[in-house]
């Protein structure tokens, strides 16, 4: 189960087995989406997999994650989306009620992300083979102008920015399984973030260096794994993270960390320093980017860490997500 | 609205001031070793980064106040043993899912289809046992006095309510006998003791007078927040300062002196004091832990279940025992970070929440320069 909670596991299947058999050569780096020259223009291609448990809870469904999932990963790669196509995996015995449901949520959430859905399939497999649906979505997108990202343009100097209140996602579906005598006023924050992509990207496009959603794993986890591809030390200021009140009470009593709660509708940038406040006033400006705020900056060491500093001066290291507090988050 | 008491405990500027309480008290002629018992602590001073705010001559030892990290790995392939067979449920915390028993981990059976589950309190066992009426419930039941309560009180439920598919594989430990067995210890020199918070909810303060009483320790009950711990320091300080030793309260807000009496009688209602047991790194303690008394005898696995009581010895280069009683520190034990990591632990201090090993890891021992770390292949 480790191996897909988006950590240290999933990271060695990837490195380990993914890459060296099914790559011809190893790509520069592993992003959220694929750039890919064809007939002259770079087309952006990427895919994803849904299989949360519940189907629905507060503020979505599996079909809007399935949508803005896939919006997102082309987002912050610096596309915009294109088309979609989607594959359905059903459970027989499925209410068709609530397959209704979840087609009619990714109509909704592709009106909302300015996608179109242009194909997909469906398969059925013997109850008890699956729990209920699964889906996977592809998208295509064209790459935004004056764009381009790599973890080896990150300097130290450079800062480090997140688009909003982080945890809410994977809380809300920890809530929405009801194992826990917990409650809270809490929905998923699935949303498209390409708008707040398009701010930035017109403010600070030459200074963009890095972008990447952080779902499962978490904020800790998406930047261990650029600490490791470039190198350099990531140091965060803890009290500059935008968590919500409830999100906090429930990671302390449950011992959990909200830089490893899966988020949906959020994304980190790194931006060189001299346009960094011009991209989070960008960031702020746009509609839902409210909360945006610089919450960290690159420094040289420790080397391929991240570090965690309190306003009173204590420091730890923030690792990867080892092992997998939340299953079928997203 | 701002979380109360969390807030409070927090503020930098409080914290800046008590630091510098702490340098103004302790006297660089001295270097002081204070043990915090409790493995609650131990995670608090690295998660807040406590250790960069000390002054250098002023060490923390980490005790063995960890209840997953004490259990011998015998207890935990016993209880899986009990959980191969298909009409059972095995029930524990997510903190025990991960502790390596010889043959895996409880996570690594319930990947193999062994019906494993994480509970976050015994009554959700107990839920269990209603709801599955054909199935037999197992509770690995772990903590010390701080669980004990509740784990009890379910016991009187299932007892009340007739319940007879749910059982508790009890390993219950008190926490004076550990503390008791670190001054016995000929290897260790400390001055004073930072003392658990949780459990002395339970217990009061009056059961660790003897440390200060005759063995001229003093001992501070300190809760969790970044300025609790400070301020037991600073507590600490002026005690030694003043060549006192006494049992003193910080964390009163939550601690009362003479501890919580229904969850005492509650305890004593259910549970006796087993003649010894055996602790990971401690040896064999008399008095140490607690057993199901016979009146719950059918609410007991070890009297429900054939349970085999495997004993196992640690793997020969593990120094659990060593950095359980604050001997060694973590990076000094020889498997830390290579052979015992948090994904491939060999002993529970790497995976416990509570452990020193894993508090240290996952905080603290890359802070200072690495070099880019290669990952093990899968």
């Amino acid at each position: 189960m480790a191996h897909g909670a988006g950590g240290k596991a999933t990271r060695r299947l990837i490195d380990g087995l993914f890459v060296p058999l099914l790559f011809d050569q190893p790509p520069e780096h592993l992003g959220d989406a694929a750039h890919v020259a064809m007939d002259g223009t770079r087309v952006a291609l990427t895919t994803d997999c849904f299989v949360v448990t519940p189907l629905a809870f507060p503020g979505g469904s599996i079909g809007e994650l399935a949508v803005n999932g896939t919006v997102n990963d082309l987002a912050v790669s610096g596309a915009r989306a294109t088309a979609l196509v989607a594959t359905f995996v059903l459970e027989a015995g499925l209410p068709a009620a609530v397959l209704e449901a979840e087609v009619r949520a990714m109509g909704r959430a592709a009106v909302a992300a300015g996608v179109r859905v242009v194909g997909g399939d469906t398969k059925v497999v013997e109850h008890g083979k699956l729990d209920r649906l699964y889906i996977t979505t592809s998208g295509i997108g064209s790459v935004l102008p004056g764009v381009t990202l790599a973890p080896g343009a990150v300097r130290p100097g450079d800062k480090v920015l997140l688009s909003g209140p982080i945890g809410d996602h994977g809380i809300t579906i920890l809530l929405a399984r009801g194992e826990l005598d917990l409650e809270a006023s809490l929905r998923s924050d699935t949303r498209s973030v390409f708008p707040l992509v398009e701010a930035i990207v017109s403010a600070a496009a030459p200074a963009l260096r890095w972008m990447r959603d952080p779902t499962r794993g978490g904020v800790a986890t998406a930047l261990n794994e650029l600490a490791l591809d470039c190198g350099l030390g990531i140091h965060l200021f803890e009290d500059r993270i935008p968590v919500r009140d409830e999100v906090r009470g429930a990671c302390e009593l449950l011992g959990l960390d909200p830089l490893h709660i899966a988020n949906e509708g959020q994304f980190l940038a790194v931006v060189a320093a001299e346009y960094a406040n011009r991209a989070l006033d960008a960031l702020r400006a746009a509609p839902g980017g409210a909360e945006a705020a610089l919450i960290g900056e690159i420094r040289e060491e420790p080397a391929a860490t991240v570090l965690g500093t309190t306003p009173y001066g204590g420091t730890r290291v923030i690792d990867m997500l080892v092992g997998d507090p939340l299953p079928r988050i997203c | 609205m701002t979380m109360r008491f969390v807030d409070e405990f927090r503020d930098p500027a409080v914290i800046t001031r008590t630091c510098e309480e702490i340098r103004r008290l302790a006297d660089p002629a001295r270097h002081y070793r204070i043990m915090e018992v409790c493995g609650g602590h131990t995670h608090a001073i690295y998660r807040f980064g406590l250790k960069d705010l000390l002054p250098p001559n002023l060490e923390l030892i980490h005790g063995p106040g960890c209840p997953v990290c004490v259990l011998p790995m015998g207890r935990i392939d016993d209880g899986l043993l009990l959980a191969q067979d298909p009409d059972v449920i095995f029930t524990a915390f997510g903190d025990m899912m991960r502790v390596p028993g010889t043959q895996g981990s409880p996570l690594e059976h319930k990947a193999k289809g062994v019906d494993v589950r994480i509970v976050y309190s015994p009554t959700d066992a107990l839920k269990l046992a209603r709801a599955n009426p054909t199935k037999r419930v197992l509770f690995f039941a772990i903590g010390f006095e701080t669980t004990a309560p509740s784990t009890a009180l379910t016991l009187m439920r299932a007892k009340a309510e007739g319940i007879r598919n749910f059982s508790v594989f009890c390993n219950h430990v008190t926490i004076i006998p550990a503390i008791r067995a670190i001054l016995d210890s000929p290897d260790m020199r400390l001055d004073a003791f930072i003392g658990p918070g949780h459990v002395s909810t339970v217990i009061g303060c009056r059961p660790y007078e003897w440390i200060a009483r005759d063995e001229h320790r003093p001992i501070v009950i300190a809760g969790f927040e970044p300025l609790d711990l400070l301020q037991s320091v600073v507590m600490l300080l002026r005690q030694l300062k003043d060549g006192r030793a006494a049992v003193e309260n910080q964390y009163t807000r939550v601690v009362p002196w003479e501890g919580n009496r229904a969850a005492l009688r509650a305890m004593a209602e259910v549970f006796e004091l087993r003649p010894y047991f055996e602790w990971r790194g401690l040896g064999f303690i008399s008095q140490s832990a607690l057993r199901i008394r016979e009146e719950y005898a059918a609410w007991d696995t070890e009297k429900v279940f054939q349970v085999p009581g495997v004993r196992v010895t640690d793997p020969k280069a593990a120094q659990c025992g060593e950095v359980l009683k604050g001997v060694l520190r973590p990076v000094q034990c020889k498997l830390f970070g290579r052979e015992c990591t948090p994904e491939r632990p060999v002993g529970a201090l790497m995976v416990s929440s509570e452990g020193s090993c894993a508090a240290y890891y996952n905080y603290e021992h890359r802070k200072a320069t690495s070099p880019r770390r290669i990952e093990a292949p899968v």
